[in-house]
């Protein structure tokens, strides 16, 4: 995590076509004061406000990726979508008129393979404290010869 | 083609700005950035103006690879005519504002003239225009940076400007991008301030869309990103310890300059090492460094973010300088320490922060302070015009005072910030300069590492590392081990170091991709973002025209073969080093000056010959 951009090269690349962090659905925020450098994108919620918002059904789940994926004929641009997300990761594109939001790009998230430090991961949503878990599992002393 | 094929002109003394279309003839003899913002200085200005007069011009130059996915791909250029050297300069950054231009659809900006009254340059996308800067006039560049933050109320939007330094009339004041990223050297903010250029603010919507062939183009980034992260300099080295993972190792080989480089090993090089920023304080139980941090697309990311302990002397009371900031490189580190002997990593820490906040550059900063340092044990500058405050070498009060004055340019400020090429003419004592042409040394000794002094000598911009930077092969042996303490084959190693950095300056990416990549990596990713066809020979060739063209302008700007040369202290048996692996070695550079003009293509008195000149297309 230290505030390359390569994410937002990548999604805009896969998106759009052209390497644009304005046009990213993921956003890379710096916390200069604390040295800190957040990606941040859509969380896919199951029940997502953006999808219950949107007055023309132009939202809908990809049962395939588990993503709330924008249809673009369907969108007219009202952003309400845009409100209505909690964290803001639904913007609209002046240049179409039409709404953007991550959509996991198809199950193969560009984002993903631009990181050069693993800062951003893609697992499985039901698996996703497994890997703290085992962590975790291996600092537990359950050795019962060196318990009492 | 991923150059956007437009220039913006700002004309000052009007107020006017003006697109215009990018020679794109030019673009594919001299790429972008350092070679092609050159090839527009050299066209449109007299090499003999006054560097600070309304004839200079100051062009901020991206490459064509600058704002692109490729790694590193964030980098720009400032050219000009430097005030400290009177030579062609070009100062290079990272940072995010390169790419931002590009993304405004701007391959570079062109300023000429010098406006009535202080103004800044705004930017967003199509739209460009001068902007009334007087309430910023007289402040520093990070309150610059919140104010011009606050008044777009846009967090995106990417600055550069000049601070106090500058506009006080310091001869070695960049301009600094991204509160802490600085086209460093030479004075080039010095050039900004006097034509009465606060800052320029740029914010690009539209991005780079236009890549020859995509698809090869992804396909060798992607290559070229799993070969920086495979190399133990880019992939380790560089991210953990930044530039400084080179502190203990040029220690101990001899060729840490140090005390105004009358030594080449200092005692305390661990305490301010790249290590050492890693240790807890004794005070407060935190490590110096926070975090690393990136440039644009940058997948090396050696950027250091710091903190200084909120109970040094130098911090007391003054919480902005409490949180993390641009921490301390190599150069920096080196001069503000080891040559002036203060071994105190958050005294140096403090006198960064202040470099960056008022944009002035370290090296030449802390090489002026210790030749200060010098004059004031020789008892030559004294108390008197010191203000009372004892100016030896490793006094950490006396640097970080010096930091402050040299900021404000106040009371003896105003001397030091002159370079320490005049301050020693003044005092009496040319020969305690180390420069060339004017500019300081940076943290490799030519005493312990031959190659080096040759660059230094012959660089178009004086004293200066990143033109051809021997070390990586004499000391790292990257891309062959050369033994640094002989001089045979060093012209040749010069010659290529110079050329091959000059067109990676070109290209819109970082110098530091070379400790992984050589000219066979670049160029197919030139090649699959460009119009034209990029292969290492043309890149070589560019480079070699580029290093060319900017001789000739500073040979017309008065630079003689006398100039290309070492102050006396590194090239005789006097100052020969004392201690180390190198003890007893001096610079030979004199012994390897004919072959290295030989190797060029100059004559005896390092004039390019037509034929060369015929040859590279001058
Ligand atoms: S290697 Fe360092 S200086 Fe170069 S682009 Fe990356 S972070 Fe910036």
């Amino acid at each position: 995590m230290h505030g390359c951009l390569q994410c937002e090269l990548a999604c805009s690349y896969e998106h759009e076509g052209v390497f644009n962090p304005s046009r990213s659905r993921i956003r890379v925020f710096t916390f200069h004061q604390e040295g800190r450098f957040v990606p941040y994108t859509c969380t896919q919620c199951a029940e997502a406000w953006c999808q219950q918002a949107c007055p023309v059904d132009a939202i809908t789940l990809n049962s395939e990726t588990g993503a709330k994926d924008v249809n673009d004929s369907a969108c007219v641009g009202c952003k309400v979508c845009t409100i209505a997300c909690p964290f803001g990761t639904v913007n609209y594109n002046h240049s179409t008129g039409k709404v953007i939001k991550c959509d996991l790009c198809g199950g193969d998230p560009k984002c993903v393979s631009a990181c050069p430090t693993q800062a951003i991961v893609y697992v499985d949503a039901d698996q996703t404290g497994y890997e703290k878990m085992r962590q975790w599992a291996k600092e537990t002393d359950n050795n019962p010869s060196a318990s009492a | 083609m991923s150059w956007t094929g437009k220039i913006l002109r700002v004309n000052l003394t009007e107020g006017s700005v003006n697109a215009e279309p990018l020679n794109m003839e030019w673009a594919q003899q001299y790429l972008g950035q350092r070679g092609l913002a050159s090839k527009y200085l050299v066209e449109e200005t007299d090499p003999k103006c006054d560097p600070l007069g309304p004839d200079n011009k100051m062009i901020m130059a991206t490459g064509p690879l600058t704002g692109t996915m490729a790694a590193t791909g964030g980098r720009y250029s400032v050219v000009t005519k430097s005030p400290l050297t009177n030579c062609i300069a070009c100062s290079n950054s990272g940072g995010f504002i390169g790419a931002e231009m590009k993304h405004a659809g701007w391959d570079m900006i062109i300023f000429e003239g010098k406006s009535p009254s202080p103004v800044y340059l705004y930017v967003e996308d199509d739209h460009a225009e001068l902007v009334d800067a007087s309430e910023i006039w007289g402040t520093s560049v990070w309150y610059t940076d919140e104010w011009l933050h606050n008044r777009y109320q846009d967090p995106l939007l990417r600055i550069s400007a000049v601070g106090r330094s500058a506009e006080s009339g310091c001869l070695y004041a960049g301009i600094i991008n991204d509160l802490h990223r600085a086209a460093g050297r030479s004075g080039v903010g010095t050039v900004m301030a006097s034509k009465n250029l606060k800052a320029v603010a740029v914010r690009g919507t539209l991005g780079v869309g236009n890549i020859k062939d995509p698809a090869r183009f992804m396909q060798v980034v992607n290559e070229n990103k799993v070969i920086l992260a495979e190399n133990p300099v880019t992939g380790q080295g560089l991210p953990a310890y930044g530039t400084q993972v080179l502190m203990n190792v040029i220690n101990e080989i001899g060729a840490l300059p140090a005390r105004n480089m009358q030594e080449v090993q200092f005692d305390g090089a661990h305490d301010i090492s790249g290590e050492a920023m890693h240790e807890p304080r004794k005070s407060d139980g935190k490590p110096n460094l926070t975090t690393n941090a990136a440039c644009f697309g940058c997948t090396i990311a050696c950027g250091r973010i710091s903190t200084i302990d909120k109970g040094h002397f130098t911090v007391e009371n003054k919480a902005k300088y409490w949180g993390n900031s641009g921490g301390l490189e190599y150069e920096a580190a080196w001069a503000l320490g080891a040559d002036t002997e203060v071994n105190d990593l958050d005294a140096l820490t403090y006198a960064n922060f202040l470099c960056n906040e008022d944009g002035y550059d370290p090296i030449t900063f802390g090489a002026t302070v210790a030749a200060a340092m010098e004059l004031y044990e020789m008892g030559v500058i004294t108390d008197e015009q010191t203000g009372g405050v004892a100016f030896n070498f490793g006094s950490a009060e006396a640097l970080a005072k010096a930091a402050e004055w040299v900021a404000t340019g106040e009371g003896f400020g105003k001397e030091l910030a002159l370079g320490s090429k005049r301050l020693c003419e003044k005092y009496g004592h040319p020969e305690l300069s180390m420069t060339v042409k004017g500019q300081e040394f940076p943290a490799y000794d030519p005493r312990g590492i031959q190659g080096i002094g040759l660059n230094y000598a012959t660089s178009n911009r004086g004293a200066c590392h990143v033109r051809g930077y021997t070390v990586a092969s004499e000391v790292l042996g990257v891309p062959v081990k050369t033994d640094p303490l002989v001089t045979e084959g060093k012209p040749e190693l010069v010659k290529a170091f110079q050329d091959a950095t000059a067109a990676v300056d070109s290209s819109g990416l970082c110098l530091f991709t070379t400790f992984a990549w050589d000219m066979t990596n670049i160029a197919p990713q030139l090649d699959a973002a460009c119009e034209g066809e990029w292969t290492p020979e043309k890149l070589v060739e560019l480079g070699e025209r580029v290093w060319n063209m900017e001789r000739q302008y500073n040979m017309q700007a008065g630079v003689t073969k006398a100039d290309d040369t070492l102050p006396e202290r590194l090239k005789s048996e006097e100052g020969a080093a004392r201690t180390g692996p190198a003890k007893g070695r001096y610079s030979e550079v004199e012994k390897m000056l004919p072959e290295y003009y030989e190797k060029r293509g100059w004559n005896e008195d390092g004039v390019p010959t037509d034929e060369t000149l015929n040859r590279l297309g001058l």
